[in-house]
C-alpha cells in the first residue's frame, strides 16, 4: 500500500540523512521525499511516500518517532487529505506543434512560464498520476526535459499537523 | 564567568558526577585533556586503542547503571571508537562519547585527521551531535547525558571542533532540559495492563520471557515478584542473564539459539506468554514463522514502541518504563480476585518438569582433556557465583552464560547484539573500576582475547586484578562449530596457528600467567588464582576439547523446537 507519511522535524543541520539513513538502513523504500522549512523557521516540514505492508508502514512510522530530532509523524493517507506534486516540463514547440501543446496545457491547467522560438517550459501540479497523465498526452519524443518536486501532502479539515 | 570550551567540557563532566573518562588523546582534544590535566574530581583511564575505550566505558555502566563517558580524537580516533559505539548501541547501553574535531574552518577540507564523524556513527548511535558553536557546548552536553539514560537507552555522541574549545563564552550548567521532540514514556497505559493481568489470570500454559530491558532499567526485584505471585515459568534472554535468580526453581534457563531444552519448548508451547524488556530477536525466537504456527496469546512490555510487533505479532502491547509497569501490574494483580487455574498450572509444571529431564546441558568430562563447560562450572563454584563474568563472543560466551548461574543482573556482561570479539578485557577493566572490590573473571577464547590484548598493559597501569579464563581450543571455536554442522566439515580460515605462549604474553606484560592442560588440575588452579593471586591479573590459559560443540542448537532459520541434541549426534 502507498502511504503519505509527515513529519515535523528540528530544522537542524543533518535532518534530512538521518531520516533518509534511516530509510536506507532498515530497507525502508522511499518513492519520494520533500522537505522544505515551515512557517515556524525552527522546524522543517517533510512529506515522504512510501509503499509497504501496514507492518512495514508501522515500523516506519515508530523508527521516525524514535529519531530524536523528530518532533511528530502523521500518516496523512489514514484519513482524507490532499496531495500535490509539481512538475515543470520543457519541451519542443515549433511548427504544428506549438498550438497543440499550448492546447493540451490548457487542458490539463498547465501554465506556460518560459518561452523561446521553438521550447516551452509548462508549469504543471496535481497529484502525482495527473502529472503522468500530461506526460502520456504529448507526443513523447517533444520532452525535452521534465523534473518533478516529489508529493507535498496536507490532512483535510480539522486534521491539522502542527506543534 | 566566562571559561574556553575545554573548561566547559570538563565542568559538565564534573557537574554530570562523573568517576571516570576512557579515553585516549589526540591533536583536535589536546584543549580538552590539558584541561583534565588540572583537575582531580574525576580520573581519566589511558586505555591502548580507542575501540578499548568504549567497551571499558560500556562496561562501567552495564556494571553499575551509571553513564560510561569516553574521549577521543578526531580521525581514526573515532574511527577505532566506532565498534565499541555500534556494540553499546545494540544493546542499549547509556555512553556519551566526546570526540574531538578539526577546527570548524577545516571541515570538509579533506584535513588531517579529518572525518565526518557525524556521518559515520549516524546509524549506531541513540543520538550524536556537532557542536558549531561555544555558547551551545553546555546545552549540548546536558542532551547527551540526558538523551543517554531516559527512555531506551543507548549512546550519544558530542563531536567537539578543536576551535570551540579554545574559543571563550559565559558558562552556566542548565538543571534540566525540555525537548518538545524527546519525551519518552514512562507509565504504562493503564488499560493496557489491565488487559493484561486479565490474560495472565486466564493463562494455562503460561510463560514469562525476560530480557535485558529488566537488567538495564533494574526491575528485576519486581520481576522476581510477578513471578513469584504468579507461580510462572520464567526464562531469560542471553542479555536478560540474572534479571531472574539462576537458581530459583521457577527459572528454566536461557532461550533461543543455545537455550535448554526446557526453556525453547515452554517458549514454543505456552498459551500465555508475557514478554518483558525483551525484543523477539532471531537468535532468541528463532524462525519467526515457525513461532508463530503455535497460537498463543502475547503481552509485551517494552519502553521502545518499535521494538513492539516488529518481528512478532503481540495482542496486548504496553509500552512504558519496566519498574512502573511492573508495579502497576502487581498492584492489579494484587488486588484481582482471581487466581491461575491450579491444576492446569500443575499440569504445565509437570510438563515442564519432563522437558527438564532431557537434561540437555549435560556433557562428558574424562580424565585426559579438559572440557569448557567443565572450566566454567568450576568457575562458578570457586567464585562462589559472586564474580562478575565478562566474556568475549563464540563458544566461549555461550558456555559461560549456560554453566555460571546468575542470581543477580549486571553481574554478566557480553556483547549480546552486535556479537564483538575483544570485548572480554575491556569490559572486565570497565567492570573493575565501576566495582572497586569485585571478583571480576573475563571468560574468553585464544581468538577473540587477541582482537584487544594490548590492553593488558592498561590492567597493569591500573593493577587491575582481573581473572582470564582463556577456553584455548586453537580454532574458531563456533566457526568450526557451524562449518562442521553446515558446510561439510571444511574448516575454512578457523584453525589458529602461531598462537602465542600466552603465559609468557602475561608475563611480559607483568601479570602472572598459567597454563592449564589436566581435567584435574582445573579446580586447584582456580582456586590459587582467586587466593594466592587475589590482586594480580592472572591469565589462565586452559587447553580445551578442540572439537567440543555448543548443545542445545537451535540451527539458523529453523524453530524454537527443533533443537539439535547433544545427545542426537
Amino acid at each position: 500500500m502507498r502511504h503519505i507519511i509527515s513529519i515535523l522535524i528540528e530544522n537542524e543541520a543533518g535532518a534530512l540523512s538521518r531520516v533518509s539513513g534511516l530509510f536506507s538502513a532498515r530497507a525502508f523504500n522511499i518513492e519520494s521525499l520533500t522537505v522544505a522549512p515551515t512557517e515556524d523557521a525552527s522546524l522543517s516540514r517533510m512529506t515522504i511516500v512510501s509503499t509497504g505492508s501496514d507492518d512495514v508502514i508501522e515500523q516506519i512510522t515508530k523508527q521516525l518517532n524514535k529519531l530524536i530530532d523528530v518532533v511528530k509523524v502523521v500518516d496523512l493517507s489514514e484519513a482524507a487529505h490532499i496531495e500535490r506534486e509539481l512538475m515543470l516540463v520543457k519541451v519542443r514547440a515549433a511548427g504544428k506543434d506549438r498550438e497543440e501543446m499550448k492546447r493540451i496545457a490548457d487542458i490539463f491547467r498547465g501554465r506556460i512560464i518560459d518561452v523561446t522560438d521553438s521550447t516551452y517550459v509548462i508549469e504543471l501540479t496535481g497529484n502525482g498520476s495527473k502529472l503522468d497523465a500530461f506526460l502520456e498526452a504529448i507526443d513523447r519524443s517533444l520532452i525535452l526535459e521534465t523534473v518533478r518536486t516529489g508529493v507535498s501532502g496536507i490532512g483535510r479539515g480539522d486534521r491539522i499537523l502542527k506543534v | 564567568m566566562q571559561l574556553t570550551g575545554a573548561e566547559i567540557v570538563i565542568r559538565c563532566l564534573q557537574e554530570e558526577k562523573v568517576e571516570y573518562v576512557f579515553g585516549y588523546p589526540g591533536g583536535s582534544v589536546l584543549y580538552i585533556y590539558d584541561e583534565l590535566f588540572k583537575q582531580d574530581k574525576f580520573k581519566h583511564v589511558l586505555v591502548r586503542h580507542e575501540q578499548a575505550a568504549v567497551h571499558a566505558a560500556d562496561a562501567y555502566s552495564r556494571s553499575s547503571n551509571k553513564i560510561g563517558v569516553c574521549m577521543v580524537t578526531s580521525g581514526p580516533g573515532v574511527t577505532n571508537a566506532v565498534t565499541g559505539i555500534a556494540t553499546a548501541h545494540m544493546d542499549s547501553v547509556p555512553l556519551v562519547i566526546i570526540s574531538g574535531q578539526v577546527p570548524t574552518a577545516y571541515i570538509g577540507q579533506d584535513a588531517f585527521q579529518e572525518c565526518d564523524t557525524v556521518g559515520i556513527t549516524r546509524p549506531c548511535v541513540k543520538h550524536n551531535f556537532l557542536v558549531k558553536d561555544v555558547r551551545d557546548l553546555a546545552i549540548t552536553l546536558k542532551k547527551a547525558f540526558y538523551i543517554a539514560k531516559t527512555g531506551r537507552p543507548g549512546p550519544v555522541l558530542v563531536d567537539i571542533p578543536k576551535d570551540i574549545t579554545n574559543q571563550k563564552c559565559e558558562f552556566e550548567y542548565p538543571k534540566t532540559i525540555a525537548m518538545r521532540s524527546y519525551n519518552p514514556v514512562v507509565k504504562g497505559h493503564s488499560g493496557q495492563i489491565k488487559k493484561a493481568v486479565q490474560m495472565l489470570l486466564e493463562a494455562r500454559r503460561p510463560m514469562i520471557y525476560a530480557g535485558g530491558g529488566v537488567v538495564l532499567s533494574d526491575a528485576a526485584e519486581r520481576l522476581v515478584k510477578l513471578a513469584r505471585t504468579l507461580g510462572y515459568p520464567v526464562t531469560n534472554t542471553l542479555m536478560g542473564l540474572g534479571g531472574y535468580p539462576a537458581t530459583d526453581k521457577q527459572w528454566l534457563g536461557m532461550l533461543g539459539m543455545h537455550g535448554t531444552y526446557e526453556a525453547n519448548m515452554a517458549m514454543q508451547n505456552c498459551d500465555v506468554l508475557i514478554a518483558v524488556g525483551a525484543r523477539f530477536d532471531d537468535r532468541v525466537i528463532g524462525n519467526p514463522t515457525h513461532f508463530a504456527e503455535v497460537s498463543r496469546k502475547i503481552i509485551h512490555i517494552d519502553i521502545d514502541p518499535s521494538s513492539i510487533s516488529k518481528r512478532v505479532k503481540v495482542d496486548v502491547p504496553i509500552v512504558g518504563n519496566l519498574p512502573d509497569v511492573l508495579d502497576e501490574l502487581q498492584k492489579l494483580l494484587e488486588a484481582s480476585a482471581g487466581v491461575p487455574d491450579p491444576k492446569a498450572l500443575a499440569a504445565w509444571w509437570k510438563q515442564i518438569d519432563e522437558w527438564r529431564a532431557k537434561k540437555s546441558l549435560k556433557y562428558k568430562q574424562g580424565k585426559e582433556i579438559i572440557m569448557p563447560q567443565y572450566v566454567v562450572e568450576k568457575l562458578y563454584e570457586v567464585t562462589g557465583g559472586e564474580a562478575f563474568i565478562t566474556s568475549d563472543v563464540g563458544q566461549h560466551q555461550m558456555w559461560a552464560a549456560q554453566y555460571y548461574k546468575f542470581d543477580k543482573p549486571r553481574r554478566w556482561i557480553n556483547s549480546g547484539g552486535l556479537g564483538t570479539m575483544g570485548v572480554g578485557l575491556p569490559y572486565a577493566m570497565g567492570v573493575r573500576f565501576a566495582n572497586p572490590k569485585a571478583t571480576v573473571a573475563c571468560v574468553t577464547g585464544e581468538a577473540s582475547i587477541q582482537m584487544n590484548i594490548q590492553e593488558l598493559s592498561t590492567a597493569k597501569q591500573f593493577r587491575l586484578p582481573i581473572k582470564i579464563i582463556n577456553l584455548n581450543n586453537r580454532y574458531l571455536g563456533m566457526v568450526r562449530q557451524w562449518q562442521q554442522m553446515f558446510h561439510g566439515n571444511r574448516y575454512a580460515e578457523s584453525y589458529v596457528d602461531a598462537l602465542p605462549d600466552f603465559v609468557k604474553l602475561a608475563e611480559s606484560y607483568g601479570h602472572v600467567g598459567m597454563k592449564i592442560e589436566r581435567p584435574a588440575d582445573v579446580e586447584p588452579a582456580l582456586r590459587e588464582a582467586f587466593t594466592k593471586h587475589k590482586n594480580d591479573l592472572v591469565f589462565m590459559d586452559f587447553l580445551t576439547d578442540q572439537t567440543a560443540n555448543v548443545y542445545p542448537m537451535v540451527a539458523a532459520g529453523k524453530g524454537l523446537s527443533e533443537m539439535i541434541l547433544a545427545e542426537e549426534l
